[in-house]
């Protein structure tokens, strides 16, 4: 990662896409009591897409009509280029989905249970076995998957629900809230694996959580919905991935390396005790680090900064 | 198993992509049926949900053992059977009615109380697919449970030497009555336990209606047929309870030995028994699609 400006994951190209994965178009879905989507029109490109909204936001209303599970009251939408009312079996064979809610039966071991869930996505017996084994391992379970699932932690029970939405190898996943629940470390991890799922097996991810902080870690794209519509669509790599900086601060001689940093072409900047580098390049570290070593000073503090989608969606709203 | 990395950690073999076949929504069916009739013999379960119905099987096949044994003893005396096919579900209407109370919220209720359901219909099936493929799994687990100790007797009756043309001909007819009594008691059984998510209601209310309405109906026909002498009303009654009910059926369209009180009431009795059968099974499949339309996915 490079340049400034608009940044693409870098996928294989049978996954780049010039139509976006998920189009919608003034959806809407009123129940009795609450409209829980007032005309949506969002499209989704492949990558990590974050949904974020309040409880009650209307994330997992949106996830049951792409995957044809729940009629909308007005609006259009498709996954694939395909409606959702007329091709859902032909969407859902392609999609994965994992609720938000428990789903799991707690008297079956996560092989057993994962290998039925593969066969009712349409694979045979022997690929499901196979395929079980190894999403059972990229998911992190291993020898705890013959146990029945009852007696596992919140932490398997997630990643259980998550390698059945993977079993199939879809071209998408829904995630809804898949963090819910998890510990700190629990939830890194959770955020990392969903990160390797557009990265490494190339699959678009379309995750929702209530906590805009967790998403901007791993999402190319944030969709922020509240009360059913929408309040932002924009690409996190404006904002966080190009706008990273390196945080630097010294023992003494602080403008000495300062203006040392400088000759060398980078832009820097005086922020009290500390040095705030723009931190476009990698090669930048070793240039601090000879700086530094050139001074004789000490070096108390070199750490990654960047803007979080929350200040940027406070002080200066971007479209995308 | 064929792909390997030549070096790294042996671990990480990478994500591999699914290129393999992809089978359609019947097959998917198939898959759930096949899955939930083992299911409904504890195959592919815990060794303690195995032995319910292993039991089960066991004591229905046994007393189709005795009378096998009886027939070949007394084949010199007589060239019948003790117990005709036909009556046999209707004498071992308790067991069937424990495997129903049993098998039926196993089937259900765990996917309800379990919240699995969302799972099943977010996947290329459909959810009638998925009650057909319930509802023929326990007609199929039912009818294999009739059945068994039918071909047992009929075993033991062409080891006695009885006749074997008329003892195939009446096996084949009471395996029909068996099929719907199998399809009665599977659908009545499902549509219980499809408004549960409490294995232990389901069980508790599906003994209830069979048994008691049984016993209810039975007694009450006892009592117009003998204390009343009205056999037409008595006979009338047989359609109140599923057991009484497909047994008329099979009497009256099969020729079947009856095992109720009483029979259906002449011609336009049988006519009734046969649509009302054909409407609980019809009531029972629409219902389960119209619950698994309702639940929330």
């Amino acid at each position: 990662m490079s340049s400034l400006g608009r940044t693409r994951c870098v996928a294989p190209r049978r996954y780049r896409r010039a139509v976006p994965v998920i189009q919608t178009e003034e959806l809407t879905k009123r129940f009795p009591a609450t409209t829980a989507l007032d005309q949506l029109t969002i499209d989704v490109e492949p990558g990590v897409v974050g949904l974020v909204g309040a409880n009650g936001a209307g994330k997992s209303t949106l996830i049951k009509i792409l995957l044809g599970l729940s009629p909308a009251t007005s609006g259009r939408a498709s996954v694939f280029g395909l409606d959702v009312v007329k091709d859902g079996p032909k969407i859902r064979e392609r999609v994965g989905y994992m609720p938000e809610h428990d789903c799991l039966p707690a008297d079956v071991s996560a092989t057993e249970f994962v290998v039925h869930m593969a066969r009712m996505s349409g694979l045979p017996a022997d690929a499901a076995r196979e395929r079980t084994a190894d999403t059972l391992r990229h998911v992190g379970l291993y020898e705890e998957r013959y146990r029945p699932i009852g007696g596992y932690s919140t932490g398997m029970k997630q990643r259980v629900k998550l390698a059945q939405a993977l079993v199939h190898d879809p071209e998408i996943v829904m995630l809804d809230e898949p963090t819910n629940g998890l510990d700190p470390v629990g939830r890194d991890d959770m955020l990392a694996l969903i990160r390797r799922i557009w990265a490494e097996f190339g699959i678009t991810v379309l995750v929702t959580s209530h906590l805009l902080g967790e998403l901007e870690r791993i999402a190319d794209h944030v969709v922020v919905i509240d009360a059913g519509r929408l309040l932002r669509s924009s690409s996190t790599s404006e904002f966080t991935r190009t706008s990273q900086f390196l945080v630097v601060e010294l023992t003494a001689e602080t403008d000495a390396v300062a203006a040392t940093l400088a000759e060398q072409g980078l832009t820097v900047k005086r922020d009290g005790a500390q040095l705030v580098l723009s931190l476009d390049d990698e090669a930048i570290y070793d240039v601090v680090r000879d700086a530094v070593a050139a001074h004789g000073v000490g070096l108390i503090r070199l750490e990654q900064r960047r803007h979080h989608i929350s200040e940027i969606f406070g002080a200066e709203p971007a479209d995308d | 198993m064929t792909e390997q990395t030549p070096s790294g950690v042996i671990h990480d073999i990478g994500y591999r992509k699914y290129d393999g076949a992809r089978l359609g929504r019947a097959r998917v069916a198939r898959a759930l049926y096949a899955h939930s009739l083992r299911g409904a013999y504890g195959l592919g379960r815990s060794a303690k949900a195995k032995v319910l119905p292993m039991l089960l099987l066991g004591v229905m096949c046994l007393p189709a053992f005795i009378i096998a044994v009886i027939a070949n003893v007394t084949s010199t005396i007589t060239a019948e059977l003790p117990l005709p096919y036909s009556r046999y579900v209707v004498v071992t209407q308790g067991i069937l009615t424990i495997f129903v109370a049993a098998q039926a919220p196993a089937s259900l209720s765990r996917d309800l109380r379990f919240k699995t359901v969302p799972l099943y219909f977010s996947r290329p099936m459909e959810r009638t697919d998925y009650v057909l493929a319930k509802f023929a799994a326990l007609s199929t687990a039912l009818l294999m449970l009739i059945a068994a100790p039918l071909l047992i007797m009929y075993v033991g009756a062409l080891l006695a030497e009885l006749p074997a043309w008329e003892q195939t001909s009446d096996l084949l007819l009471a395996l029909l009555g068996a099929v719907v009594f199998s399809v009665v008691f599977a659908g009545v059984g499902l549509l219980i336990a499809s408004l549960t998510a409490r294995r232990g209601f389901g069980v508790a209310a599906i003994i209830t209606v069979f048994a008691l309405s049984f016993a209810a109906v039975s007694a009450l026909q006892g009592i117009i047929r003998y204390e009343v002498e009205d056999i037409d009303l008595a006979g009338w009654l047989g359609l109140l309870s599923p057991i009484t009910l497909a047994d008329g059926f099979q009497t009256w369209v099969l020729d079947a030995s009856s095992s109720a009180v009483a029979p259906p009431p002449g011609a336009a009795g049988g006519v009734v028994y046969v649509l009302v059968t054909f409407a609980v099974i019809g009531a029972c499949w629409a219902l389960l699609n119209l619950r698994y339309r309702k639940v929330s996915a």
